[in-house]
């Protein structure tokens, strides 16, 4: 077992080897511009990024031509966001989305507001959960695109998408959906959960950084958005700019592979979850899972530690790669919004630790892992003045802290 | 961020961790901070009849920087008298420590902690002085 060990999968993952063998070709044999029409160079280069496409739009059940590619899922939200906004400007001004969403989906829309738009961004539950019926109450006759997430990135848990895709489709209203956790790795298509558009990423699926998706609907209905970037009118008019071949011929390998162990994968890490987690839950008392108990993505545990911070936890195992919704992890020292919006106390949200595995974890990272979090959180609750007042049996929420 | 090896040392080995009696008269208390910011500490002083203190306990929920303020301040706290303890200043922790700009906070709260804890002691002594005069006859 190699040190330090990598638990921070939904955070990045590593390139698997078979996506680096795809991509090498395209560096220095095949290293053609695809837009050049005139040569073999350009021809070969052109191929690969047609399978690529293929082999992303397999992946959601969607044609080859309603995929384009972008530097990433940011850009992908951005082009869907602000791209459909400008393009259905006349027919309405108004936008639902939802508080935990990422800041690739909220920072367009906040940026939209302060440019006409009214965007009507919905509460969640207290597992991070939206409801069909929020989305129905909050539509009005100049909504034109709802954006909810498929998997939430910090606590894992999933959206009913498909009855919100539903529902749009009923009134009529675009339905994008960041699909960037659970692209490629869980069932997801586009035609039976009514998506219009879908944002995905490379390298949240053993593919490489710099490269993503958007999925943009063709029929019924055919959806246009303008473009962000102009200069050539690549990809349709919707992303000029030369295509990052060996990124997208890598994005494509990884795509294929992760459908093609997709049940597996699913069943695997699945079980080395909830190791971890009943390793977790069953030596430590006090803490708490964040996120939906079920309906979440298979690798994500979102777990907060009462009476320890987590960037001291983190140090009491930092030969385990993690994140935490401390504040003091934060270059802004806000503690997580995406925990403050489930209606956690702050002192919940500074003792968060998300653990998210993968591909490569193997069930004795995850046992070394369990000894190594029970066993700092056990010496920190015996530094921590809050355990110790808990213990004594003072109630904490009726104290009088003396802030500065 | 990575730490540096004081803050790392503070962290793995602290310094004075525990209590004292708070209802010992010679013990002063200090709790400062708050759970939604992410950082309390409570520190304590035991003083000799000179005032001068014997022994510092803390516990601290804190980041790695918070526990090391406090550990430090502990130790540093430690055979001086309680006036001379007020004299400890943040700067001097953020320097001893190599606290980056982002965690200079956390020496600042260590320095109210140190400050609580010694008025808490002043308090009993204050208090109990004329107490102690009267029933002295």
């Amino acid at each position: 077992m190699k040190l330090p060990i990598y638990m921070d999968y939904n955070a990045t993952t590593p390139v698997d080897p078979r996506v680096v063998e795809a991509m090498m070709p395209y560096f220095t044999g095949d290293f053609g511009n695809a837009a050049s029409r005139n040569h073999e160079f350009g021809w070969k280069a052109e191929e690969g990024v047609e399978h690529a496409r293929e082999q992303v739009a397999a992946a959601i059940n969607a044609s080859p031509k309603e995929i384009i590619w972008t530097s990433g899922a940011t850009e992908s939200n951005n082009i869907a966001i602000k791209g459909i906004a400008a393009m259905y400007r006349e027919k309405g001004n108004h936008i639902i989305s939802q508080v935990i969403e990422h800041k690739a989906v909220i920072d367009p829309c906040k940026y939209l507001e302060q440019n006409g738009f009214r965007v009507t961004f919905l509460p969640v539950d207290k597992h991070g959960m939206i409801h069909p019926d929020q989305v129905r109450e909050a539509m009005t006759d100049q909504t034109i695109l709802v954006s909810i997430m498929h998997g939430n990135n910090e606590i894992g848990t999933i959206n009913p998408v498909k009855e919100i895709g539903a529902l749009c489709k009923e009134k009529g209203v675009i339905f994008h959906t960041d699909a960037v956790q659970t692209f490629a790795k869980l069932p997801i298509d586009v035609e039976a959960m009514g998506i219009d558009l879908l944002s995905c990423s490379g390298h949240k699926i053993y593919g490489p950084k710099g490269i993503g998706a958007l999925y943009v609907r063709r029929k019924r209905p055919r959806v246009r958005c303008e473009p962000v970037i102009h200069g050539g009118g690549h990809e349709r008019g919707m992303r000029s700019g030369t295509l990052n071949v060996p990124g997208i011929v890598g994005m494509g390998k990884a795509a294929e592979l992760c459908v093609q162990n997709q049940k597996k994968e699913i069943e695997g890490v699945t079980g080395l979850r909830e190791r971890l987690r009943e390793g977790l839950f069953g030596r430590l008392g006090e803490i708490y899972l964040n996120g939906h108990p079920t309906q979440r993505i298979p690798n994500n545990l979102n777990i907060s530690f009462l009476y320890v911070e987590g960037e001291s936890l983190m140090m009491g195992f930092n030969d385990i790669a993690v994140s935490s919704g401390s504040a003091c992890t934060s270059a802004s020292l806000e503690p997580s919004y995406v925990l403050k919006a489930l209606g956690l106390g702050d002192d919940l949200a500074h003792s968060s630790i998300r653990f998210s595995i993968g591909r490569f974890t193997t069930e004795e990272e995850i046992d070394y892992a369990v000894e190594r979090v029970c066993s700092a959180v056990e010496k920190l609750r015996e530094m921590s003045p809050l355990y110790e007042m808990a213990q004594e049996g003072i109630d904490l929420s009726k104290v009088q802290w003396a802030a500065h | 961020m990575s730490y540096s090896p004081k803050v790392v040392d503070h962290y793995e080995r602290p310094r004075n961790v525990g209590s004292l009696d708070k209802n010992d008269p010679n013990v002063g208390t200090g709790i400062v901070g708050a759970p939604e910011c992410g950082d309390v500490m409570k520190l304590q002083i035991k003083c000799d009849e000179a005032g001068r203190i014997i022994d510092t306990k803390f516990k601290t929920f804190g980041c790695g920087s918070a526990i090391a303020s406090s550990s430090l301040a502990t130790e540093w706290m430690k055979g001086k008298t309680v006036d001379e303890a007020l004299e400890i200043k943040n700067t001097e922790i953020v320097k001893e420590l190599s606290l980056p700009p982002v965690k200079i906070h956390c020496s600042v709260l260590a320095e109210d902690a140190i400050r609580a804890a010694i008025n808490d002691y002043k308090q009993k002594h204050e208090t109990m002085a004329p107490a102690e005069a009267s029933a002295g006859r």
